[in-house]
């Protein structure tokens, strides 16, 4: 049984100086067979486990992992959430999970600091006006909160963006989602593993997957560097590492894998009280907690896989939050760091069956998976219960490469690439 | 970042390179008599290597030539350079 958080277990422990806190999740060895292995514990597997424990009765389950949870792009993202897609298919996927973080802490017993401090973005050509103000339309149809500003609103949200007419890229104008924000990454993946763990889920860290055993068209299990572990289905959420998996089960995903770099600077007091993007010039920003800026860079245009990027990325997304924010031009860089993004050709997820029985695929986030964790585990958790997705990731198949039928969404994945 | 010897200009930075993706995709022969899966294959799929992969580039900031290359991405160690038409080294 897991001891609920409240302000009295805070007491409590205290007065034990904190020694006595029981552990979140345990540390199993793995069993000889699981109902359902899920391969990858970041966010959205680990959302995955929790789903199919919780909704669906699928207990006797396992999340594998070959480092530690939320180890990977869960641990290195820059925490926005935001649902103002422009396809219907995207809206509603997307806004599904915006819904799920409304009431997340409170659903898990873990503050996962989801904070509403709404999202802006920004344009600085005609054809960004443009493309902003029928993005706004469409997410308004879908009933998604968007708002489009002017240049004097803009600088009325946020004040010290640089709205002077006169630098390279001038501000036309913006969007506004209030309902966005930003949470507190490894919260989410700690607070689902909490949560998985207490429902008889097994996560299993330090285990990497080093084949997938088939019979035919089936799955029968996977070798893993601690043993076989036999299971008739198999949930692959393994972000960048998601084609390494495909191979190993003798299938292609129509994926590449490339850097995506993000860094902090040192912390400060309270600068920047909302989320600024800005597709045209690259830059993001918005201020953490503990009062670091959280910056966002772009993707290098080659595959690789050495969580390294190139230094002319950074570089061209710190001329490019300088001129928006000249405030910060004595701001001191303390961290910056690459993840490995898998990116599909529409800028969209797979949350997909795939021609092998038993095997499932969640992947091809991009640039932009951490916003969509709570609605894409609850999602892929449907698809691997059922066998058949639920009809908010049915358009997020993998033979829409097949049928030609993409959602392109280039124009609202913020990074370009 | 890294240094990369194109074959007409020798070693320059990368900055001035622009990465064309996997190599020796061929281009349908038959484009009319091909299926959606067949398509699907050509456009989209790729076999996105963790390890040595063969790839193309293009010196977009230099002679605007392009080539191909075999690098490890895994640690994005480049093993070979060679021109387009020419077999790829062995390994």
């Amino acid at each position: 049984m897991r001891n609920k958080y409240s302000v009295f277990s805070l007491i409590k422990n205290a007065l034990s100086h904190h020694e006595n806190w029981q552990r979140a999740w345990k540390d199993p060895a793995p069993k000889k067979e699981y109902d359902a292995v899920i391969v990858g514990g970041g966010g959205h597997g680990l959302a995955t486990a929790y789903y199919l424990a919780k909704k669906h009765n699928m207990n006797n389950i396992a999340v594998v992992e070959k480092g530690w949870i939320g180890g990977g792009n869960t641990g290195r993202n820059t925490t926005i959430i935001r649902s103002n897609y422009l396809w219907d298919a995207s809206a509603g996927l997307y806004d599904h999970a915006l819904k799920i973080w409304e009431g997340l802490s409170q659903e898990l017993n873990y503050n996962v600091m989801f904070s509403q401090r709404g999202v802006m973005n920004l344009a600085h050509n005609l054809q960004d006006v443009r493309d902003l103000k029928r993005r706004t339309h469409a997410n308004r149809l879908n009933g998604i909160d968007a708002v489009y500003l002017n240049t004097e609103e803009v600088k009325k949200f946020c004040p010290i963006i640089n709205t002077s007419p006169d630098i390279r890229y001038p501000v036309l104008g913006g969007t506004l989602q209030r309902r966005a924000g930003t949470a507190r990454h490894d919260a989410v993946a700690w607070g689902y593993a909490r949560g998985a763990d207490a429902m008889g889920v097994d996560i299993i860290q330090n285990c990497e997957v080093k084949g997938i055993k088939r019979n035919g068209d089936s799955v029968e299990g996977i070798e893993t560097t601690k043993g076989f572990i036999k299971t008739k289905k198999v949930g692959v959420v393994a972000a960048g590492h998601s084609s390494v998996i495909a191979n190993m089960a003798g299938i292609r995903l129509p994926l590449e894998s490339k850097p995506l770099q993000a860094l902090v600077s040192e912390p400060v007091k309270p600068i920047i009280d909302t989320v600024v993007m800005s597709n045209a010039v690259h830059a993001y920003v918005s201020q953490s907690d503990k009062g670091e800026l959280v910056i966002g860079a772009g993707t290098d245009d080659y595959v690789s896989y050495s969580q390294k990027g190139s230094h002319q990325i950074v570089e061209g997304t710190l001329n490019a939050i300088l001129e928006l924010y000249p405030i910060f031009s004595r701001m001191r860089m303390l961290r910056q760091w690459g993840g490995i993004v898998d990116i599909c050709p529409d800028a969209s997820p797979i949350l997909s069956k795939t021609s092998i029985k038993g095997l499932y695929f969640n992947c091809g986030w991009g640039t932009g998976g951490f916003k969509a964790t709570p609605g894409s585990g609850d999602l892929f958790a449907h698809t691997i219960a059922n066998d058949e997705p639920h009809k908010l990731n049915a358009a997020f198949n993998l033979n829409r490469f097949v049928s030609g039928d993409l959602v392109d969404e280039h124009g609202a994945a913020a990074v370009a690439h | 970042m890294f240094l990369i010897n194109c074959p007409y200009c020798g070693e320059r930075d990368q900055q001035e390179f622009k990465a064309g993706g996997e190599a020796h995709i061929e281009r349908p022969k038959q484009p009319t008599e091909l299926s959606d899966d067949e398509w699907a294959e050509y456009l989209f799929m790729r076999k996105n290597i963790k390890g040595v992969q063969f790839e193309r580039w293009n010196h977009a900031h230099g002679c605007r030539k392009w080539f191909n290359m075999v690098r490890d991405t895994s640690n994005d160690e480049i093993k070979a350079i060679y021109k387009m038409g020419e077999k790829p080294p062995s390994q």
